[in-house]
């Protein structure tokens, strides 16, 4: 598509007011909790404090009896499941899990795994009720840690649980759910004409999404049997439909209306407390509204993966990459599903290496069920990478970035999994830093620079969107992707920018699941490509009907009509001699040239293009105490092409601020009977603003020919180096090499008291 | 959740009379950035609540002496205003000043902070520090306490039932005196100590250190007063030596426990640190009094 290499935008690329701003900060916008219905019930979930326990019986009698309650549900009353797995590989699900994992059955898996849950006509009620139900638990051995629990003595989840992907199918019972391998080239033989291997084992700390919204919804089952629910998600269709399947319903019979939601970062896009509350709901016959607190939200919704990677690299003195062998273990949570695919696929996917290997595992553990997390897997496999080639420069006394610049992929550089790189971007991300001043300025004593790179795949996928023209000239937009990032904003742009009308003429909305096309979730970095996708394409068909109705009052052919700056106008002078008519003044007549302007689009979008990022950290690390301090932190990332700049900075931001604190502090602590001891954000450490530098951005533009604007996706790989180009910029300042995560100051402390020097 | 009264006495008398009556299902309320927090998390369930914000004193601060009486409810914003306090005793006033946020700053006590008796209490080692003395107010009339004496354990004071502190009072700062705190958290804002170190001392003229207290928080159950630290400094002039003494004294004393926050490794480690770094920085300001 032409219109990729064009540059001469009115409005892509600028930074008009978002549509939802003035709600936000004046406390108007409604989120999962704040909505209500006459006879709204509280529900509360009750949880094993168990890590690992049998469930003998519950008996929820003396609860039931308890006046004021009005429906007590267990995981007996949802329908059985088939288990079995569904979907490409990289996403696929199983019921049998899902159910088990909203509601425990014959075991309790985690601390905080939901066991039952009631409703009544207050939360205190509901809460003595909770307390009332008996649960006779059998307490069993748990397991916490990846590497134990993949050992053949680990007290297992699943007793009948054998590893998928291996040939002969095994017969012994394990906790690893999966096992994956990706190969290209010759590993060994690649090893073997290396000038220098290096082998390396990294471990990471499971970490929360910490979203300040916790989960909340309000469900409504009617006598009819039609439900209806409001909840905060990243995707109100996946919500219908997961609903729906977990309790047996038509997709028709459930409508799904999307509150504005206090951050996802993945950890939206799937179900926890929606089933519960429509089950409860029906059992009831009235609404039930559950929200989780905060406590809640860490131990039963998803973190990401903890990780244990062992990443062998083998390089030539010129700097050469020429192999490169990875093993990652990723913990799945209590049931299977660990974004492993995603970090084999990922992990050395910004390099042309000839020889590459990476096998995954994905492991249950007494955890709760991950969920993804802002390029899920990829970030912890770019720690183990992008530290071994930091390592591996210093060794051979290259520039990190010329090292990187030396074997960056390029288009049509084969990759694991199948497929040749088919886009441009890495390249211009890392001349981007290198050509930063920050890459030169001068660092005093104790501090330290590091650099390090990421890759994403990026999203495509089904979205769906309607715009109609008001009869007073007005636009309206429609799409199915819940906000998150202000795609409102830049689904408004797209579609000004086709009509080529200003931005305040346009509004765009999100609208219910019964109102516009299948959407598929706000995540993947897909929204402004694939629902921008659908915009432009319904814009499109509008644009067409505008021609249709000035040639129709022009009595020519519509051929003889183009649509230049928002008007309608003769394509030569040969059409004869008419005035230009606005999109306002076609508006006004729509009533006496075929009725309302409108139309929906819905696309499957291919050909997303994958996401690059190169930061730059500089950081200060006190001797003494082991604590460090972030001074500058620089990301390049390509965006294809900006929509909103302000928003895909604020993206670039935001995935530097949450790999700080992945890097730093952030982790998931257990006690030794398996039971979370930091559920709550003043132990669970995540930054605050004063702990941060303005996080500095150079957005680079190597456009996407497949998108009308050129748009790549620009959500998540922001994340993906930057727990690594915090680690590589500690090792600079201190000479001491982390290879586990975080890097609090007791650790740091600890690796500083080592001797010797490390790169 | 049981009925809940709340009280606001206008006197002393009134508060201790009431505390008298609830048979310990009663709570001070002072800023109730703890007591809210703990109730909310359903971890005490008090029958009364006492306001103490309305009795006269509770929130004022006077000069009495040459040192100052502080009303146990005085919240930490009023404290910083204050440039005279501010000025004779900085570690009070900065330790006083790194509990919580902004919103935080506006509510929270003296008083609340000592017999909320976090182990990790900011403003604590600070007062233990500068000698300062409580009043104790309660049925048997009224008694000085020092406040090292107050926490006997975590979530636990030597306050007697009915009884409830009054103000704070810091002596006179005698001449080349200065005092200061200093914390570790990994964060740099809303955090708990992992560590945190309150030293004053007196350097006389010569710049031989004639007088020091070194208080040490989150290192053991209560907050710490430690002789063997001030004995390092006594008589040095902060050089390399006596530092390097003090901070071992500082580690010798610590009995941490291994937790979220921190090894115990780790706090021992940086107590000493700690104290070193904030025993200059009381030099400093003892020498520019
Ligand atoms: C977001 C947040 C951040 C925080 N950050 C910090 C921090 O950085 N450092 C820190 O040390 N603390 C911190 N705290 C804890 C708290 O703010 C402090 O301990 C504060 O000083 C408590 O004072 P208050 O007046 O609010 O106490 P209250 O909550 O009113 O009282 C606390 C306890 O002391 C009792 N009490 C209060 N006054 C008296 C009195 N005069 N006599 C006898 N008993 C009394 C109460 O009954 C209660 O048990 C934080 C709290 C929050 C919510």
């Amino acid at each position: 598509m032409a219109e990729a290499l064009r540059k001469d935008f009115k409005i892509i690329g600028t930074r008009p007011v978002r549509p939802d701003g003035i709600p936000k900060v004046t406390g108007t916008a409604k989120f999962g909790a704040d909505f209500s219905l006459p006879g709204t019930l509280f529900g509360k979930i009750l949880r094993s404090p168990h890590a690992h326990a049998r469930i003998r019986k519950i008996d929820t009698s003396k609860a039931a009896a308890l006046p004021g309650v009005k429906a007590v549900i267990t995981g007996a009353d949802f329908p059985e499941q088939k288990n079995e797995f569904i979907g490409p590989e990289r996403t696929a699900v199983n019921f049998w899990y899902m159910t088990r994992n909203i509601m425990a059955r014959e075991k309790a898996l985690y601390e905080g795994h939901a066991v039952a849950a009631v409703a009544a006509s207050s939360p205190e009620i509901a809460e003595k009720a909770a307390r009332l139900i008996e649960i006779d638990y059998e307490v069993l051995p748990h397991v916490i840690d990846v590497d134990a629990a993949m050992a053949p003595d680990a007290p297992l989840l699943f007793e009948d649980m054998t590893t998928r992907g291996v040939e002969p199918a095994p017969t012994r019972p394990t906790n690893v759910s999966k096992r994956l391998e990706f190969k290209l080239g010759d590993v060994e033989k690649g090893f073997a004409d290396a000038d220098i291997v290096l082998e390396k084992t990294y471990k990471t700390e499971a970490v929360h999404q910490g979203y300040i919204e916790t989960h909340a919804c309000l469900a409504r089952y009617d006598a009819d049997g039609q439900g209806e629910l409001w909840s905060s998600s990243q995707g109100h269709f996946v919500v219908r439909n997961l609903t729906a399947k977990l309790l047996g319903m038509r997709l028709n019979d459930l409508k799904v209306n999307p509150a504005e939601i206090g951050g996802g970062f993945g950890g939206k896009t799937v179900v926890y407390l929606e089933p519960v509350a429509m089950l409860l709901s029906k059992k009831a016959g009235h609404p039930v509204r559950l929200a989780m607190t905060r406590a809640e939200v860490f131990k039963a919704s998803g973190p990401t993966s903890g990780a244990s990677i062992t990443l062998k690299i083998g390089i030539k003195k010129d700097g050469t990459i020429i192999a490169g062998d990875a093993a990652l273990r990723y913990q799945a949570g209590a049931v299977p599903g660990s974004p492993v695919m995603n970090g084999c696929l990922c992990i050395f996917a910004c390099y042309a290496i000839p020889n590459q290997r990476a096998i995954g595992y994905d492991v249950v553990s007494n955890r709760p069920k991950v969920a993804a997390y802002r390029a899920p897997g990829s970030g912890i496999a770019a720690f183990a990478v992008e530290s071994t080639l930091d390592i591996l420069a210093k060794q051979i006394g290259m520039d990190p970035i010329e090292l990187r610049l030396k074997n960056a992929t390029r288009i049509g550089a084969p990759m694991l999994g199948g497929g040749k790189m088919s886009h441009e971007g890495f390249v211009q991300t890392l001349q981007a830093i290198r050509n930063h001043p920050a890459y030169s300025a001068p660092l005093g004593p104790n501090q330290g620079r590091g650099v390090a790179s990421g890759y994403w795949f990026n999203g495509g996928g089904e979205s769906g969107a309607s715009v109609y023209v008001n009869a007073d000239g007005t636009v309206v937009v429609s799409t199915g992707s819940p906000d998150i990032g202000g795609s409102r904003a830049s689904m408004a742009m797209m579609a000004a920018e086709t009509l080529g009308i200003p931005y305040d003429q346009v509004r765009a909305g999100v609208s219910d699941t019964t109102t516009v096309a299948y959407t598929h979730l706000t995540a993947g970095s897909r929204v402004t490509f694939a629902t921008g996708l659908a915009v432009v394409g319904a814009t499109n068909k509008v644009i067409e009907d505008l021609r249709a109705r000035a040639a129709k009052i022009w009595g020519v052919d519509i051929e003889a009509v183009d649509w230049v700056d928002g008007c309608a106008k003769p394509s030569s002078s040969n059409v004869g001699k008419f005035e230009a008519l606005t999109l306002k003044q076609l508006a006004a007549q729509a009533s006496a040239t075929g009725g309302p302007i409108g139309a929906a689009h819905a696309v499957n979008a291919a050909k997303q293009a994958p996401g690059f990022s190169t930061q730059l950290c500089d950081i200060e690390v006190d001797p003494e105490t082991g604590r460090a301090t972030v001074l500058r932190f620089v990301v390049a990332q390509d965006a294809g092409r900006a929509i909103h700049r302000s928003y895909v900075e604020g993206q670039m931001q935001g995935g530097a601020v949450q790999g700080i604190g992945w890097a730093l502090n952030e982790e998931y602590i257990y006690d030794e009977k398996g039971r979370l001891a930091n559920a709550g954000f003043l132990d669970y450490r995540m930054p605050v603003a004063s702990d941060l530098p303005m996080i500095e951005t150079v957005v680079v533009e190597v456009p996407n020919n497949d998108h009308p604007f050129g748009v790549k996706g620009v959500g998540e790989v922001n994340i993906v180096p930057t727990m690594a180009a915090v680690a590589n910029a500690i090792t600079a300042a201190t000479g001491k090499r982390m290879s586990a995560l975080p890097m609090s100051p007791p650790r740091l402390l600890e690796a500083l008291g080592r001797p010797g020097k490390e790169v | 959740m049981s009925s809940l009264q709340y009280a606001t006495p206008a006197s002393v008398q009134e508060a201790v009379a009431l505390l008298a009556k609830a048979e310990g299902k009663a709570r001070i309320l002072a800023g109730g950035t703890d007591l809210l927090v703990q109730m909310r998390a359903g971890m005490v369930d008090p029958a009364l609540i006492v306001d103490i914000k309305k009795i006269p004193g509770l929130r004022t601060v006077t000069r009495e002496g040459g040192g100052y009486r502080i009303g146990a409810a005085v919240a930490g914003a009023e404290l910083s205003d204050r440039a005279d306090i501010s000025k004779d005793w900085p570690g009070v006033v900065e330790a006083f000043d790194l509990i919580g946020s902004t919103q935080i700053q506006g509510r929270a006590s003296l008083g609340g902070n000592l017999c909320n008796a976090s182990p990790a209490a900011d403003s604590v080692p600070a007062l233990v520090a500068a000698g300062a003395k409580a009043t104790v107010a309660g049925p048997g009339g009224t008694r000085i306490v020092p406040v090292e004496e107050i926490p006997t354990g975590p979530g636990r004071t030597s306050l007697k039932p009915g009884e409830f502190i009054v103000d704070f009072v810091l002596p006179a700062k005698a001449a080349g005196t200065g005092d200061a705190y200093l914390r570790l958290i990994p964060r740099t804002e809303m955090d708990i100590a992992v560590v945190g170190v309150g030293v004053c001392l007196t350097l006389d003229a010569a710049g031989v250190c004639t007088a020091a207290r070194v208080a040490l928080g989150a290192v053991a159950p209560t907050v710490l007063l430690v002789p063997d630290a001030a004995k390092a400094l006594v008589g040095s002039r902060l050089d390399e030596a006596a530092l390097q003494k003090l901070d071992a004294a500082a580690q010798a004393a610590c009995r941490p426990i291994n937790d979220k926050r921190g090894t115990i490794a780790y706090r021992t480690k940086v107590a000493g640190v700690l104290a070193r770094r904030a025993a200059l920085i009381a030099a400093d300001r003892a020498r520019t009094n």
